[in-house]
């Protein structure tokens, strides 16, 4: 099925390079922000598969960061022990893509 | 459970005991072959048992819904009439090829498994220490930077810096306060989301003069001449200072990794091994990798496709184990299960 256009938002990705680029993504598949970006070929490993786990998929949020759903515990537990995490950071795999996330903007963690 | 510094002798070796290498099992029981599961794990069931005992998995062939633990627990019921064995607890180092082409694993507790295959179903990997981006590191393990406490002993009397904030961070800060010459624990935030009564004795023993406290505050470089000298501390407010320190031990939780796979030799791309679809075997002969640990075009990481990768992997193992006899496929429903 043909997505329309109001199921697509863009988010912007800062790179470790310092570049940014615009990431079109559909709302309307309960997708998280890990998977878009994983398979759009970001260095997003996400080893655990989902599960706030393994944290390879933490992204700082630059910018729309009070349209995300609070993280949860098990997801603060796992910011909580990464070294270079920042109250912007959040894991990827915990963000499940909406309409109002439309011009978020986020910075892909070298680390990741 | 079982004895350490074993030699065992088996058909397949199978590395990892989640879902899909104990499917493996009964999947090379059908075909005569015998098998020793081995998991650094102290218990079989892989991510199944450690991390959602108690999720239901709704993508199982004939189960609507079936818990984690449950799901292990009916396949154990499955392999039981093939009788493997299990070597809990211990981590494979080391893959040997021996002069007739059979492998000879060597786990971390020096059990050896002298096998005809070895099928490595290892799922996420080994859990490894996170380890912080520092300047110098890897440059001091094991000359004053550690992962773990191992031995709290070696500690006494010396100058410790620990760094995190989670329970482990501040259980060793605790426990340390009372045996090092000087505790310091740095952490990047200045809230403690671990245990509040542990939170609250590192803030006292901070006030006590008993524990250097720094908040806020980042390790950025270490120092020293062979050994561990000293420390750059950042922190939000002041410039960067340096102190010094004996032992500077990274408590940040542990995050999977391939570990010692992937210094066998195996084709990796992305923290995968690769393999032939046709048969799920790697680019070494008699080397096998199924489940979550392999990749190939299409992947799925679901249980169900490591079932179907746990059979064609073992057809194909056939051949290794009994070079001399033709494989003809066989129905359970018309043969049933041959047990050992």
């Amino acid at each position: 099925m043909a997505s329309t256009h109001s199921d697509l938002i863009t988010i912007y990705i800062i790179k470790s390079d310092g570049s940014q680029a615009p990431l079109d993504v559909p709302v309307n598949m309960n997708l998280s922000l890990m998977e878009v970006l994983r398979s759009d070929g970001y260095p997003i490993p996400g080893t655990c598969g989902g599960i706030a786990l393994c944290a390879t998929c933490a992204v700082d949020i630059l910018s729309g960061n009070e349209k995300l759903s609070p993280a949860g515990d098990q997801e603060l537990d796992m910011l909580d022990l990464l070294p270079q995490s920042t109250e912007a950071t959040r894991l990827g795999c915990q963000i499940k893509l909406r309409p109002e996330m439309d011009g978020m903007v986020i910075r892909i963690d070298s680390e990741s | 459970m079982e004895e350490r510094n074993e030699n065992i002798a088996t058909d397949i070796c199978i590395v990892g005991a989640g879902p899909v290498g104990l499917f493996a099992v009964f999947e090379a029981g059908l075909l005569k072959m015998r098998c020793h599961v081995i998991d650094a794990l102290p218990q079989v069931g892989g991510q199944l048992s450690e991390i959602y005992p108690h999720k239901p998995i709704y993508d199982i062939p004939g189960y609507p819904q079936i818990l984690g633990q449950e799901l292990v627990d009916r396949l154990m019921e499955q392999v039981d009439p093939f009788r493997p064995g299990f070597t809990l607890g211990e981590r494979v180092e080391t893959i040997n090829r021996n002069d007739d082409d059979s492998l000879t694993v060597i786990t971390s507790e020096h059990t050896t498994v002298k096998c005809k295959v070895l099928v490595i179903a290892g799922g996420l990997g080994c859990f490894e220490p996170r380890k912080p981006a520092i300047d110098g590191l890897s440059e001091f393990e094991g000359k004053g930077v550690a992962y773990m406490v191992r031995n709290p002993e070696s500690l006494r009397g010396r100058n410790v810096v620990l760094a995190g904030g989670g329970d482990s961070a501040l259980d060793w800060a605790i426990f340390l306060a009372d045996i090092a010459a000087k505790v310091t624990l740095v952490h990047r935030g200045d809230t403690f989301r671990g245990s509040p009564d542990s939170a609250g004795k590192v803030f006292e023993l901070a006030k006590a003069g008993r524990i250097d406290l720094r908040l806020h505050a980042n390790v950025t470089a270490l120092h020293g001449d062979g050994h561990l000298q000293e420390l750059s501390i950042h922190t939000h407010q002041l410039p960067l200072i340096r102190i010094a320190a004996d032992h500077f031990i990274p408590l940040f939780g542990l995050t999977p990794k391939l570990g010692p796979i992937a210094d066998w030799g195996l084709n990796i791309s992305q923290s995968a091994i690769s393999v032939n679809v046709a048969d799920y075997s790697t680019n070494a002969d008699r080397i096998y990798a199924i489940g979550d640990i392999n990749t190939y075009p299409g992947k799925l990481k679901l249980i169900l496709c490591g079932f179907h990768e746990a059979a064609l992997a073992m057809q194909s193992a056939f051949k290794h184990v009994y070079p001399d006899e033709k494989l003809s496929f066989k129905y359970t429903t018309v043969y049933g299960i041959n047990a050992f």
